[in-house]
C-alpha cells in the first residue's frame, strides 16, 4: 500500500532504534496521548526496544476508555428500548455499563447493529423507516466532523427517524485538567496523528508555551513512531521545546479547516463527564438547537442515571498515567479482557487491554 | 415440484419429505449407500484407527465469493478428520432448514455440496433433514459428521509438538473471514476477495506418504484464525511459539480490507489452509512436498516450537522487538480506533 | 481513535461547495476499492491522487511533494543526520 509500506520499512525502522538508543541523553516520561499509539507502539514491538530512560504512559485518547459509565448505562438502556435500532461502531459493542453491555443487550433481543461509518447508521435509518435509529456518538476529532456531516446530509435528505446521542470529546480540554495535576510529571506528549489532521500541530503550541512540554506529532508506522520519540527524547535533552510535526503528509500547522467549519455548524462546546477525570468544562460537544431534531438526548427525553464506578477500577488513574495496570489488582485478575470491568480493558485500544494482549514479556 | 419455499411439511417425515429427497437430494447426491434410505449407513470397516469428526454451519451470507455453507460443511469436515492424519472415508448431512427458505437456494446448496463430494472423493452416505417455523432459524443451519481411518503408525496430536519443530502455515491468512465480513450489511467494498475454502486430504495424504514420521501436528485454523490456533497448539505441547512477523502470508487485497476497517489477518477464520507442525530436519522436503500441491502453493515456513513459557506464542517483528499474541476473546469486530 | 489510512481516488463526484449534492469518491487500495465521503476533506481531489480516510470520510488529501518530503525526514534520520529537524 503506498503511503504506507514505505513507512514499514524494515531497512529505515533498524537505523532508527538505534537512533532512538542514541537519543536518549536525559532520562524521560511522554505520555502518548492517542490510544492508537498505544496499542501501534505495542504491536509494532517498540516496547521491547524501548531504551532505559525513556519511560511511555498512556493518557486519555482512547475515546471507548472515557466513556462514563453513566454514559454506557443511558447506550444500554436505549437500546433496549422497543421502537429503537442502536447503531455502533464496533468498539463500543463489548464495553461494560454497570451491568452488562451493549453485547448482553443484543443477547436479550436489543437492535445493535455495527458500522463502519456513520453514513452506514443514516442508510439503517433509511432502511428501516418504522425504527428510530439512534448513532452512538464517541469519538474525538478525527471522527466528529463525519457525524457531523452525517447530520447535515440527515436534514437534507429530511430523514425523520435518524439521530446521534453526543458523547463526543475534544482534545486539547483534557490534557489541560491533566498537566494542572501536580501528581502528574511528564516531560512531553507524543501527540495523536490524525485528530492533528483536523485540529492542525498548532493547537498544542498552548502546551509547549505554558508547560514547557516537549510536543511531537506522529503517524502510526512503525517509522513514524521511532522518527517521533527520537524528536522527543531529543527535545528533552537538548532543552530546546517545541512543536514538531513529523507527520506532514497527514497534519498540517493550521488543520482541516473545513472539517472544522462542518462541526461548529452542527455542535456546540459543552461541559462532558470523562470517565475517571470527572466533568471537564467545554471538552465535549452537543449538537446545536437548531439540529435538535437528530438529538438522540432531546428526541428520547434521556436522564443520565448516577452510576458507580467499579469498587477498586483504577481506570481514571491509569488513564491520568498515574498508574499502571499492573498497580491494579483487578488487572488479570478479576478484570481480564474475556471479563472486563473497566473500558480500559474492553476497548482494542485501552490501555489494560493492551498490556494484557501485548505487554506480558 | 410447483412449491417454491421449504414447508414445515418438509421436515414431517411425510410425503412431502419424500418428495424433497427423491427429488433434490438423491438427484444431487446420489450413491449406492445413499439412495438405500436405511436408518444408518452400514459400512465395510478398514484398517487402521477410526476417526469421527463434526462440525456444524451456521454463515451468513449463505452464498459468497469462493464458495456457500453447503460447500464449507463438506470441505471443514474433510479437513477436520485430514487434520489427525486421517482418510476421509464418508460424510452424514444433517440439515435445518428454516421454513419459508427459498427452494431455489435449497438446490443451489445441494448441487455444492454434491460437487464438494465429487471433487473430493468422499460422499454423503447418511442424511437428516427438519424444518423449523418461519423465524427460528436463519434459512439453513447444516451439521456435518465425518469417518475416516488414521493409517498404523501415524499419530498427529498437538501433544506430539516437539521444541525445535517448524511451523509451516498452507498458504495466505484471512481470506475466509475477511470476505464474509465484508458481504455483511455496510461494510461492502469491491475488490478481489473470496473464502479459500478447500478441501485438503489430497495434500495431507501426500505428505505423510512420504514423511510419517516427520510430521507432529496439524491444525486447521478455522474461527479465530492462526493466532488461536496457534495458542491451542502451544498451550497443548506446553511449549512456545515464535513467530516471525514478515513471513506471515497475506494477500495484498485482505490486507488492505483488514486495514480499513481494523481487523487483523491473524485473527481471522481459513477453510481451506492448515498449519503443519513439522520435525526440523524435515522442514524443507515438507515445505516442497505442499509448494507441489495447487492447496499449498503459497506454503510458507511461518515460525517455530521453542521451550519456554507454556502457551505462549510471540511474534518477532521487523525492528527487532516482539510482541505476544493472545487468543481471540470474542468474533473480531470493525472498529475507528 | 485514529485509524485511518491513505487510499487513491478512482471517480468524484458532486459540488464541494453544495452539500446538497453526494459528495461522494471511489477509493482504493491494493485492488479493494470502496465509496467513501468528501464532505469533510480539506482539499477537492483529483483523480489519482490520495485521501486519508476514516470511517467513510476523507480526512485529508495527500499534497505527494509534502509526502515525498515526509519520508525523506525519516531517510534522513535513519541515516543518522546530526541537525536537528524542526517544523
Amino acid at each position: 500500500m503506498k503511503y504506507v509500506d514505505e513507512y514499514r520499512d524494515s531497512k529505515l525502522a533498524k537505523p532508527l532504534v538505534a537512533e532512538l538508543q542514541r537519543s536518549v541523553t536525559k532520562p524521560l516520561r511522554v505520555m502518548e496521548v492517542c490510544g492508537s499509539h498505544t496499542m501501534a507502539i505495542f504491536r509494532n514491538g517498540i516496547r521491547t526496544v524501548l531504551p532505559e530512560g525513556f519511560e511511555l504512559i498512556s493518557g486519555p485518547g482512547c475515546p471507548v476508555c472515557v466513556t462514563s459509565a453513566p454514559h454506557m448505562d443511558a447506550f444500554i438502556s436505549m437500546a433496549d428500548k422497543p421502537g429503537v435500532r442502536v447503531a455502533i461502531f464496533g468498539d463500543l459493542f463489548r464495553v461494560p455499563g454497570t451491568s452488562g453491555s451493549l453485547a448482553h443487550a443484543s443477547s436479550r433481543g436489543a437492535k445493535v447493529d455495527i458500522v463502519y461509518s456513520p453514513m452506514d447508521a443514516l442508510e439503517l435509518a433509511i432502511k428501516n423507516p418504522e425504527d428510530l435509529v439512534v448513532f452512538l456518538g464517541v469519538g474525538f476529532e478525527t471522527t466528529t466532523p463525519g457525524i457531523a456531516a452525517t447530520i447535515m446530509s440527515a436534514k437534507i435528505r429530511n430523514v425523520k427517524n435518524f439521530t446521534v446521542f453526543s458523547t463526543h470529546k475534544v482534545m486539547p480540554a483534557p490534557l489541560e485538567a491533566l498537566l494542572s495535576d501536580p501528581q502528574l510529571k511528564i516531560d512531553g506528549l507524543l501527540c495523536p496523528g490524525h485528530v492533528s489532521s483536523i485540529i492542525g500541530a498548532g493547537a498544542y503550541q498552548p502546551l509547549v508555551d505554558k508547560y514547557n512540554l516537549a510536543c511531537v506529532v506522529a503517524g502510526f508506522e512503525t517509522t513514524d513512531l521511532l522518527n517521533g520519540l527520537i524528536l522527543l527524547a531529543r527535545q528533552v535533552g537538548s532543552g530546546k521545546i517545541a512543536v514538531e510535526n513529523t507527520y506532514p503528509r497527514a497534519v498540517t500547522w493550521e488543520g482541516n479547516a473545513r472539517a472544522q467549519k462542518m462541526v461548529y455548524e452542527i455542535f456546540e462546546p459543552a461541559d462532558m463527564e470523562w470517565r475517571g477525570l470527572g466533568v471537564i468544562p467545554k471538552s465535549g460537544l452537543k449538537i446545536r438547537e437548531n439540529y435538535s431534531d437528530f438529538d438522540a438526548e432531546k428526541r428520547l427525553d434521556i436522564t443520565l442515571p448516577e452510576a458507580e464506578e467499579a469498587k477498586g477500577c483504577r481506570c481514571g488513574a491509569i488513564l491520568k498515567g498515574i498508574d499502571t495496570p499492573i498497580a491494579c489488582h483487578l488487572f488479570d485478575t478479576r478484570c481480564t479482557p474475556a471479563n472486563p470491568i473497566g473500558p480500559c480493558m474492553v476497548s482494542s485500544e485501552g490501555t489494560c487491554a493492551a498490556y494484557h494482549k501485548y505487554g506480558r514479556s | 415440484m410447483s412449491q417454491k419455499t421449504i414447508l414445515l411439511d418438509h421436515g414431517s417425515g411425510g410425503l412431502a419429505s419424500q418428495e424433497l429427497i427423491g427429488n433434490l437430494f438423491l438427484k444431487y447426491l446420489d450413491n449406492p449407500i445413499l439412495r438405500g434410505l436405511e436408518d444408518s449407513a452400514v459400512l465395510e470397516n478398514q484398517p487402521g484407527k477410526l476417526a469421527f469428526s463434526t462440525d456444524s454451519y451456521v454463515v451468513d451470507p449463505i452464498f459468497f465469493p469462493g464458495g456457500d455453507i453447503g460447500k464449507l460443511a463438506v470441505h471443514g469436515t474433510i479437513n477436520d478428520l485430514a487434520m489427525r492424519g486421517a482418510k476421509p472415508l464418508c460424510l452424514s448431512l444433517g440439515l435445518i432448514l428454516e421454513e419459508g427458505m427459498d427452494l431455489v437456494d435449497l438446490e443451489k446448496i445441494i448441487q455444492s455440496i454434491a460437487q464438494s463430494c465429487n471433487e473430493s472423493g468422499v460422499p454423503i452416505v447418511t442424511g437428516d433433514t427438519k424444518v423449523v417455523p418461519k423465524g427460528k432459524g436463519d434459512k439453513i443451519f447444516i451439521n456435518t459428521s465425518g469417518i475416516g481411518f488414521v493409517a498404523d503408525g501415524i499419530d498427529i496430536s498437538s501433544l506430539n509438538a516437539k521444541a525445535g519443530d517448524n511451523i509451516i502455515l498452507s498458504g495466505t491468512m484471512g481470506d475466509h473471514g475477511i470476505t464474509i465480513m465484508t458481504r455483511r450489511a455496510g461494510i461492502s467494498m469491491d475488490g478481489k476477495l473470496e473464502s479459500d475454502t478447500m478441501a485438503l486430504h489430497t495434500m495431507v495424504a501426500k505428505l505423510l506418504d512420504q514423511l510419517p514420521e516427520g510430521i507432529h501436528t496439524m491444525r486447521d485454523p478455522t474461527r479465530g484464525g492462526v493466532a488461536t490456533s496457534l495458542n491451542e497448539i502451544a498451550a497443548n505441547s506446553k511449549l512456545s511459539i515464535e513467530l516471525k512477523e514478515e513471513d506471515l502470508p497475506v494477500t495484498p487485497e485482505v490486507r488492505a480490507a483488514c486495514e480499513i476497517l481494523g481487523l487483523e489477518p491473524l485473527y481471522l477464520a481459513n477453510e481451506g489452509k492448515c498449519l503443519v507442525v513439522v520435525q526440523s530436519d524435515k522442514t524443507d522436503q515438507a515445505l516442497a512436498i505442499m509448494k507441489g500441491c495447487k492447496e499449498g502453493k503459497d506454503a510458507q515456513v511461518i515460525g517455530k516450537l521453542v521451550e519456554g513459557k507454556a502457551g505462549r506464542v510471540v511474534i518477532n517483528t521487523p525492528i527487532g522487538g516482539s510482541r505476544v499474541v493472545t487468543p481471540l476473546h470474542g468474533e473480531p469486530l470493525p472498529r475507528i480506533c | 481513535m485514529c485509524l485511518a489510512i491513505p487510499m487513491r481516488v478512482t471517480k468524484v463526484s458532486g459540488d464541494p461547495d453544495d452539500f446538497t449534492t453526494s459528495q461522494i469518491a471511489t477509493v482504493d487500495a491494493d485492488g479493494i476499492s470502496k465509496e467513501i465521503r468528501l464532505d469533510v476533506v480539506d482539499r477537492w481531489p483529483e483523480i489519482g491522487e490520495y485521501l486519508i480516510i476514516h470511517a467513510g470520510f476523507a480526512i485529508h488529501t495527500l499534497e505527494e511533494k509534502v509526502a515525498k518530503e515526509n519520508i525523506e525526514l525519516i531517510r534522513k534520520m535513519a541515516e543518522a543526520m546530526p541537525e536537528e529537524l524542526l517544523r
